[in-house]
């Protein structure tokens, strides 16, 4: 390994796993780059998101993680909802005045969407975890599935939503 | 024959150098699964809830299994989302002291949501 020391990594993201070798220049012993950390800059980073087309699968994943951030921050409407319920009345009421405002139902549609993204998203994770679904067209499946459904699944919420107020 | 310093008792446990195994992937998977039937039932009572005044809404969500629903569902996202929000800040930051930093403001952040939820979702239960 002196000398070229060969790096395998996994492209998050990406879904595949690329090996690349590094060749560092013959002059730095790799001990005295470890000792001044000139290694950090002769050692290449894994290419990074903006190098790659954006692919389907890969758009898939970052909204996997980007809704999962969402939600996150999204608890505090439901704790705030609940709290406000818990405190009495005239809090829940005020709260139900914002989530029934044009911006709070706007938030709202995004959080439900994000959530039944998640949740099918999730699904998805959990079928590749019994080791199947990692074909190229059932990868492709799978990410137009979850988008569909999310956004299905979505709409029939708010329709049920309009029609049980 | 012994190919690392590791010894057999340590290969046995399989916890690795973090010493938590593969206890937070299992974790992960586990909160999942229980989070889908969990998810559609939190969407079921919210919707049931819509358009209704405080007294109903109040009513709903006293129920004891509405209560428990809820507790679970609150239950299982705080620790999946703990999880979730300590790979992204493992995988984003690499300083360790913004890191550790960042690590404990999620825990604090679950608990603090996780019990505030849970206490309203019991007052609420229990009556005021």
């Amino acid at each position: 390994m002196q000398g070229t020391p060969s790096l395998v990594g996994d492209l998050p993201h990406c879904g595949i796993a690329q090996v690349w070798v590094v060749k560092l220049s013959p002059d730095i012993e790799l001990e005295e780059a470890m000792a001044d950390s000139k290694l950090e800059r002769a050692r290449p980073l894994s290419p990074h998101l903006q190098i790659y087309k954006p692919a389907m699968t890969m758009v898939m994943s970052v909204f996997h993680r980007l809704t999962g951030v969402a939600l996150y921050g999204g608890t505090l409407f439901l704790a705030a909802w609940l709290i406000a319920a818990a405190m009495g009345k005239g809090s829940f009421e005020a709260v139900q005045w914002v989530y029934g405002s044009l911006l709070g139902r706007l938030v709202l549609l995004g959080f439900s969407w994000a959530l039944l993204h998640h949740m099918l998203g999730g699904i998805r994770h959990l079928i590749w975890d019994t080791g199947r679904g990692y074909g190229v067209s059932e990868r492709a499946l799978l990410a137009r599935l979850t988008l569909i459904g999310s956004l299905v699944l979505t709409v029939l919420v708010w329709v049920a939503a309009y029609m049980v107020r | 024959m012994q190919r690392s310093m590791e010894t057999p008792l340590k290969r046995v446990r399989g916890l690795g150098s973090a010493h938590a195994g593969t206890d937070h992937f299992w974790k992960q998977r586990a909160t999942a699964l229980a989070g889908i039937p969990l998810t559609i039932a939190f969407l079921v009572i919210v919707l049931s809830t819509v358009g209704k005044d405080f007294a109903t809404v109040k009513a709903t969500l006293a129920h004891p299994l509405v209560a428990i629903l809820m507790l679970l569902f609150v239950l299982s996202s705080v620790i999946h989302m703990r999880i979730g929000m300590q790979v992204i800040i493992e995988d984003y930051v690499h300083e360790e002291g913004p890191k550790v930093l960042l690590l404990m403001l999620n825990t604090f952040f679950a608990i603090a949501v996780g019990l505030a939820s849970a206490f309203a979702i019991l007052k609420l239960a229990f009556g005021a």
